[in-house]
């Protein structure tokens, strides 16, 4: 049974007791009961704020939200980690995001490329070795389209100036070389990363092609946004827009390229899967160029319906038929999905935290398996994301915003979930506390999950992940208690 | 005798390097080991000492070596006048890099080198005029230089300065065993500056250890890339560093200082006459303005 109204306020209560004052003032501020009936999420839950010291946040940084988000798929382009090598090396390839190509001559998505500092880099300056480095890119990869500078955060200490430099390089290379000020320990979370990226995304790739018309542009053309192609997952989306008959111009940024991106503008409706990275970028382009955009949910047979048909209203009725026949081309097959796995999955809770979209978006397609999601939150997340999110989730849902390592470990002992879905800090705690898990920011190594065909896997994973033989085998023997005079034996000889 | 670590700070442009080589040049000639460890990108700290221009910096060799471990202490330590041993941290072009990074992992090399061995008496690190950042501080952090002495001026900027870098001594006074030692009046010949540099001294809760006066002979000797002890041992400006020399051998006298408010050394100021009273009602108000109120 979920909690009511005032058995989750009282844990939350119970929760924030052993903190000291001033942090139990402040994080009492992040953790609310939900109320689907309020407007403004304001009222009741604070965000991106900067996390306590002396607690485990589960956040990442602001080169975490350009390189690792918003420009590391963009597969055709060199991104270098600029600074000591350990940034580039330890987040490489670790968000799965797919592309087709051949890696190392025209892609480059799983590569690490560094300047990897030394002392006398900090002390002299990067600069002329950023310089270098651009010129060894392209003799080695000439087939790379441009080159970002994601820079780490001694580059903001010391003061390199790499602007000039890339400005120098765009000229040398005739193909853009952008500098991004991502540092660190710019902004409380990865989430202002996001930001700065797309304001570089901004001031050096979207107008590029504006006097440029020779990209034929056609009256159903879209592009996909803030879909990072994790596991697949823009593709799986990708086949049902264009089974609709839209015309996908453009992946952001998973399996994107530079050109998809420059030609973005030019097209009639922008989507946006992912609103907390690239509702900047989106902003823009309907301010410069008119272009509208919507946010859509891939993520099970309801919301996918939804979605699809939120978006064909945008164009003609052919568009709207199309959608219709869509969803009815697969009805079979999700049908069949939930037969199968509904009674092995109702009635089980979920507890949720994750990154910038999934702890609403994911909510239906638990929904379509019978489950509920008793308690959410994010690592990032502004207010505008919670505005949309306590409208998706029940009534008194626990929230939590910025949640600590000691908060989330106590609130899921007490609401005893059947599954927990977060990152891989937190997968190997709650595995060892005998809760089933997954890792919801990769996939746990599968999707995608976006899509009809994505939720098939989904829901496998999920089934495969709560109904493990292996969580029946958390006690050792010795330790159980003895259930009958006959069993005891047989438990001390195995 | 055990080694003794101090540091010389004060105001750019105040004589810290000519007055530190001078003074070195004293202790040896009184028997001490010293070494110079100058701790400015301008390397412009044993230049007196070696008779060079600029010595070959610990940050420049290791960055033609590869790394700071690739080099070995001999590379970097030079022997000049009276068997003074010297070493520039070095750093980058004005604009560049880290230069406080590089003070850091100058100092950290030396110590793991061995460079202050058993045989030093003393060593003096001779820091860039304004500790701008964390790297400055190195030379006062925990186990690094215990004694301060700040080279001061009748001038006002120069005692903001002083005062300024007494505030830092205190931050580091509370963690670790610095102390500031006293103030060196290098004097500018302005009106009653040994009794205002006194004043000021006290007021910080030190001593003036040492007026040194101004003298020509000096600029003669720096010109022939020398201390004023080497090229003219007679010469009463000699005497002057040597007589400080001795004052810093004998010198005892270590606090923890009391930086004053900035009201209060402006009252300083206006009590020798370095600065007049501050007139509230022009503040903020242009030479237009000031000819229509008249």
């Amino acid at each position: 049974m979920a909690m009511t109204r005032e058995e989750t306020q009282a844990l939350i209560q119970e929760v924030l007791e052993v903190y000291p004052e001033k942090a139990k003032k402040d994080r009492a501020k992040h953790l609310a009961v939900n109320d689907p009936s309020v407007e403004q999420s304001k009222k009741c839950i604070t965000s991106n704020r900067k996390s306590q010291p002396g607690v485990m946040t589960i956040r990442g940084c602001a080169y975490a939200g350009s390189k690792g988000v918003v420009w590391g798929p963009v597969k055709d382009m060199v991104h270098i980690s600029h600074g000591p090598v350990g940034c580039g090396q330890y987040s490489r390839a670790g968000r799965r995001n797919y592309y087709t190509g051949m890696t190392g001559v025209n892609t480059f998505g799983t590569m690490n490329f560094t300047s990897d500092f030394q002392e006398k880099d900090i002390v002299f300056g990067g600069d002329k070795k950023l310089d270098k480095l651009v010129d060894e890119i392209e003799q080695l990869f000439p087939l790379a389209k441009g080159i970002t500078v994601q820079s780490e955060c001694p580059i903001g200490l010391i003061g390199d100036d790499i602007e000039s430099v890339s400005k120098k390089k765009t000229k040398d290379l005739d193909k853009p070389v952008i500098p991004v000020r991502c540092e660190g320990f710019r902004g409380v979370s990865q989430s202002l990363g996001h930001h700065i990226a797309n304001d570089a995304i901004r001031d050096h790739v979207v107008h590029n092609r504006d006097n440029d018309n020779s990209f034929e542009v056609g009256p159903y053309d879209v592009a996909i946004i803030g879909d990072y192609n994790i596991g697949g997952d823009a593709w799986s989306s990708r086949i049902l827009l264009e089974e609709m008959g839209l015309r996908v111009v453009a992946q952001w940024s998973g399996d994107g390229t530079l050109s998809e991106m420059e030609l973005t503008p030019k097209v009639k409706l922008n989507l946006i899967h992912c609103y907390r990275s690239m509702n900047y970028i989106s902003r823009h382009m309907e301010e410069r160029y008119g272009v509208p955009w919507m946010e859509y949910n891939l993520f099970g047979p309801t919301k996918i319906a939804e979605s699809l048909r939120k978006i064909a209203e945008f164009f003609d009725e052919t568009i709207q038929a199309n959608a219709e026949k869509v969803i009815a081309k697969y009805q079979a097959e999700y049908d069949a999905v939930i037969a199968k796995y509904r009674p092995r999955l109702e009635g089980k809770k979920v507890m949720l935290y994750v990154g910038g979209l999934r702890p609403r978006h994911i909510v239906g397609a638990y929904e379509d398996l019978g489950m509920e999601v008793v308690g959410t939150g994010y690592e990032f997340a502004h207010n505008d994301d919670y505005d949309r999110t306590m409208k998706e989730m029940a009534d008194s849902t626990l929230l939590y915003d910025d949640v600590t390592g000691y908060e989330f470990e106590e609130f899921t002992k007490r609401v005893k979930p059947d599954l927990v879905g977060s990152g891989i800090k937190e997968k190997y705690i709650f595995q060892k506390m005998g809760v089933p898990f997954r890792q919801m920011h990769s996939w746990d190594y599968s999707g995608p999950y976006h899509g009809y065909d994505g939720f098939a896997i989904f829901a496998r994973d999920m089934d495969m992940t709560i109904n493990n033989p292996c969580w029946n085998s958390m006690q050792a023997p010795w330790l159980k208690p003895a259930a009958g005079e006959g069993e005891a034996p047989v438990a001390a000889s195995a | 005798m055990a080694l003794r670590q101090c540091a010389i700070y004060g105001k750019g442009g105040i004589g810290k390097s000519t007055t530190t080589q001078n003074l070195v040049a004293g202790l040896a000639e009184l028997g001490k080991k010293v070494m110079i460890v100058g701790c400015d990108p301008k390397a412009d700290s044993t230049r007196l000492i070696l008779h060079a221009k600029a010595q070959d910096t610990i940050m420049h060799l290791a960055a033609d070596a590869g790394s700071v471990e690739d080099l070995e202490l001999e590379d970097v330590l030079r022997v000049g006048y009276a068997d003074i041993k010297c070493v520039e941290s070095g750093g980058p072009e004005p604009g560049v890099g880290c230069a406080g990074r590089g003070v850091i992992t100058a100092i950290n090399f030396l110590e793991e080198e061995g460079a202050y061995d058993d045989e030093l008496d003393f060593v003096f690190y001779d820091v860039l005029g304004d500790v701008v950042c964390g790297g400055f501080a190195m030379p006062i952090r925990e186990n690094k230089a215990q004694e301060i002495y700040i080279v001061v001026s009748g001038e006002m900027m120069a005692m903001y300065a002083a005062n300024n870098i007494s505030k830092g001594i205190v931050k580091y006074a509370s963690s670790g065993g610095v102390r500031l030692a006293g103030l060196i009046c290098n004097s500018r010949n302005t009106a009653r500056e040994d009794e205002l540099i006194m004043e000021l001294a006290r007021q910080l809760g030190t001593q003036m250890i040492h007026f040194v006066p101004r003298d020509n002979v000096v600029q003669r000797a720096e010109i022939r890339r020398m201390t004023v002890i080497e090229y003219d041992p007679s010469a009463k400006q000699a005497d002057e560093y040597r007589q400080l020399a001795q004052k810093i051998i004998d010198n005892t006298n270590f606090v923890v200082p009391t930086p004053i408010s900035m009201d209060a050394l402006e009252d300083l100021l206006m009590d020798f006459g370095l600065l007049d009273e501050e007139d509230e009602s022009i503040v903020g108000k242009s030479a237009t303005e000031e000819v229509a109120a008249a």
